[in-house]
């Protein structure tokens, strides 16, 4: 009987940890449903910008009270993980504050984690009056209508339930040590649980206990089970804003990949040599690549990554020029299809033994509307905004590349700007011989 | 007609067997829209000045396909890059210096891929060189007290992280240079951009000149500066929407500078 504490927890851990793990393995097979691209280079930049942007949130704080609230968060969560490295330990070997011989240092860890608890609820509160009470309007736009908004709150519960518990338990346990209880050894300073320790006097030391017990196991399988909350919510940057910034945009923000497809048929036309009715040189002739994207297989996975770090924070959106003079657009929303279709074609191949069986569906109009794709003035204020280095811009190129090389479906005007461009090397129907008029003018 | 300048060709300098300091790309908007023509003249009073040996592609220059490129149209794109290349490369041109923000950007940043490496400066950085090497000194009278607030364009600013040269050539005109709120890397967008110059906006509460001029006139501003042709149309259209054309003006750096000397 002795050990059924241990063997309960042994098996909540390796539940907890095992589904985390299926689901990783998911979000990675949905990834790499992306086109391959080449992110090798500039290493010392990648390591560079993932250690300045993702570990130093240099961008976060661009937007100061949102930026510092969530370094509390994001510390916190950090920091209080060498708590539960902690409980883990206890929590398996029947141990109770198994670093407590720390002593003076255990003092100061417990206590720094008091105060960053104390931190993240605060932060949690701000962010929830942001949300719920001041309402931003980044926060309230079409976008984030249900379960989008549900999630963000769900999320702030999560935490302040998990931080309340923390603090209940070492109220408890401070307590249990002061009437010198069993078990419960003279370790850890605890400058915020004090406050609680008043709603605790005169309770008996087996009430105490239960309390202890209570809020011990809760904060541990809470955290089991918000780890496990990730997959299913926006929440996934704390782990993907690492690789996000690592593989983000090291070239110009104005540079646009050129198509190498694109390139090799440009060649062959304007090669004199070329014999444009002779056989495919290999003997792979194989269905030419498609030009841009129409649904998230053509997307490269970095692309596909970017929708799942995305955390709908808005920032993008509320820099878009479009969406500011109330067009459709907003970039976030392209970031949320991107992913939604990505998890509808990640489940339809979970219901057909792994295959992706064609469901008539794609991200052009069943998700990212033309009205949207054609909004954008490429001004890369999305890009510039954007604290974890994702890049809109690049999904709504390709998109209109799928939609004027295969469908020849660019608005009207812009066919015209492209024919213009086509006869006499201007956007403007003007004679190439007038190009040195200005001179004389 | 103005007074005039000084231009060759590239195929003039071939033909005395010379290479130009460097090739002035006028662009597009530069050797056909009215306004933008000022500011290529301009530019070239400034070569002039500085005694600067130029050269232009006249009737050889064709658009570099960037604003296909941001359509969409990548076959286009590509095909007008691998001519334009073509020609540069058979010129043995080291170094473009150009007015135009966007070509600025497809020269340096997406020509390279296709063959075609180069120098390539906008001209707001150009000229702060001609002025740091006191090749180009201006009298700085011109301006001195007037208000003037710098638009960045998207394509100079965030595209390339150019913020500065537009800034510091504009601070010799003696001018006092104001801010907008949105400036540098969340300066907002002229409404130009990714082919939008070329078709009508889509369905909105606004069009986004209109409010990127709104925060220009924030400033009360004499004077409102770009360093981009379709800028300019932009904000010209905008100051015109909330009437205050006979107030404020938009002229390119270009000209303010060419109006210094």
């Amino acid at each position: 009987m002795e050990y059924v504490p241990n063997i309960l927890f042994a098996i909540a851990l390796i539940a907890g940890v095992g589904f985390f793990t299926r689901n990783v393995k998911k979000l990675s097979r949905n990834i790499k449903l992306g086109k391959d691209v080449d992110v090798s280079d500039n290493k010392t930049q990648r390591w560079n910008n993932m250690i300045r942007i993702a570990l130093g949130q240099t961008k976060m704080v661009v937007r100061p009270v949102a930026g510092i609230m969530h370094i509390f968060v994001y510390v916190g969560f950090i920091i209080i993980n060498l708590e539960v490295l902690e409980i883990i330990l206890d929590g398996l070997l029947g141990t109770h504050r198994l670093f407590s011989s720390l002593g003076s240092v255990y003092n100061f860890l417990i206590g720094s984690f008091e105060i960053l608890a104390f931190l993240v609820i605060v932060a949690v509160v701000v962010f929830w009056i942001r949300r719920n009470i001041i309402r931003l309007q980044r926060f309230i736009k079409p976008e984030m209508k249900g379960w989008p908004k549900k999630d963000g709150n769900l999320i702030l519960y999560i935490e302040l339930v998990l931080m309340t518990l923390f603090l209940t338990m070492n109220a408890a346990d401070s307590q249990l040590q002061q009437l010198g209880a069993e078990h419960y050894v003279q370790a850890g300073s605890f400058p915020i649980s004090q406050f609680l320790t008043p709603l605790m006097s005169g309770m008996s030391e087996s009430g105490l206990m239960a309390i202890e017990r209570t809020a011990w196991w809760m904060h541990i399988l809470g955290i089991l089970a918000f780890l496990n909350y990730l997959y299913y919510s926006k929440h996934l940057h704390i782990l993907l804003a690492f690789p996000n910034t690592y593989f983000g945009k090291v070239k110009p923000k104005g540079q646009l990949n050129n198509l190498q497809s694109v390139t090799n048929e440009v060649k062959l036309m304007m090669d004199p040599n070329a014999d444009p009715f002779a056989a495919p040189a290999t003997s792979d002739a194989a269905v030419p690549e498609k030009f841009g994207a129409s649904d998230v297989m053509d997307l490269n996975w970095v692309q596909l990554l970017n929708a799942y770090t995305c955390t709908e924070c808005g920032r993008c959106t509320s820099e878009c020029p479009a969406n500011q003079t109330g067009k459709k657009l907003s970039p976030r929303k392209i970031m949320m299809d991107t992913r939604d279709r990505l998890e509808e074609v990640g489940k339809n191949m979970d219901a057909n033994k792994g295959e992706f069986v064609p469901d008539g569906k794609q991200l052009l109009d069943d998700y990212i509307s033309r009205e949207e794709l054609w909004a954008c003035t490429t001004c890369n204020a999305c890009v510039q905004a954007c604290p974890v280095s994702i890049d809109p811009l690049s999904i709504i190129v390709e998109m209109r590349r799928y939609l004027v090389m295969e469908q020849s479906a660019a608005p009207m005007e812009l066919n015209n700007m492209m024919s213009n461009i086509e006869n006499n090397g201007a956007p403007w129907p003007y004679n190439q011989m007038d190009r040195l008029n200005w001179v004389n003018e | 007609m103005g007074e005039q300048l000084r231009v060759k060709t590239m195929q003039e300098f071939m033909a005395e067997g010379k290479q130009p300091e460097i090739l002035f790309w006028v662009g597009s908007a530069g050797s056909y829209d009215d306004r933008a023509k000022k500011i290529s003249r301009a530019f070239v009073k400034l070569l002039n000045q500085a005694n600067v040996d130029f050269a232009v592609l006249g009737q050889e220059e064709s658009s570099t396909g960037d604003v296909a490129k941001r359509a969409g149209n990548e076959f286009l794109f590509q095909m007008q890059a691998m001519m334009n290349i073509e020609l540069l490369n058979g010129y043995e041109i080291k170094r473009i210096v150009t007015c135009d923000p966007h070509s600025f950007n497809t020269l340096k940043n997406e020509y390279p891929g296709l063959g075609g490496t180069y120098d390539v400066l906008h001209h707001t950085q150009y000229l702060k060189e001609l002025l740091d090497q006191g090749r180009l000194t201006l009298r700085g009278e011109t301006y001195k007290g007037k208000r003037i607030t710098f638009h960045d364009p998207c394509y100079l600013g965030r595209a390339n992280s150019v913020y500065e040269a537009p800034r510091e050539i504009l601070a010799k005109t003696n001018a006092d240079l104001v801010e907008m709120k949105r400036h540098k890397t969340t300066a907002l967008c002229c409404g130009a951009g990714g082919a939008q110059m070329f078709k009508e906006p889509e369905k909105g509460n606004m069009d986004i000149n209109v409010l990127r001029t709104k925060d220009a006139l924030e400033t009360n501003p004499n004077i409102i500066a770009t360093g981009c042709p379709y800028c300019n149309t932009m904000m010209t259209d905008g100051i015109k929407a909330h009437e205050k054309e006979n107030s404020v003006t938009v002229l390119d750096v270009a000209e303010l500078l060419a109006n210094s000397i």
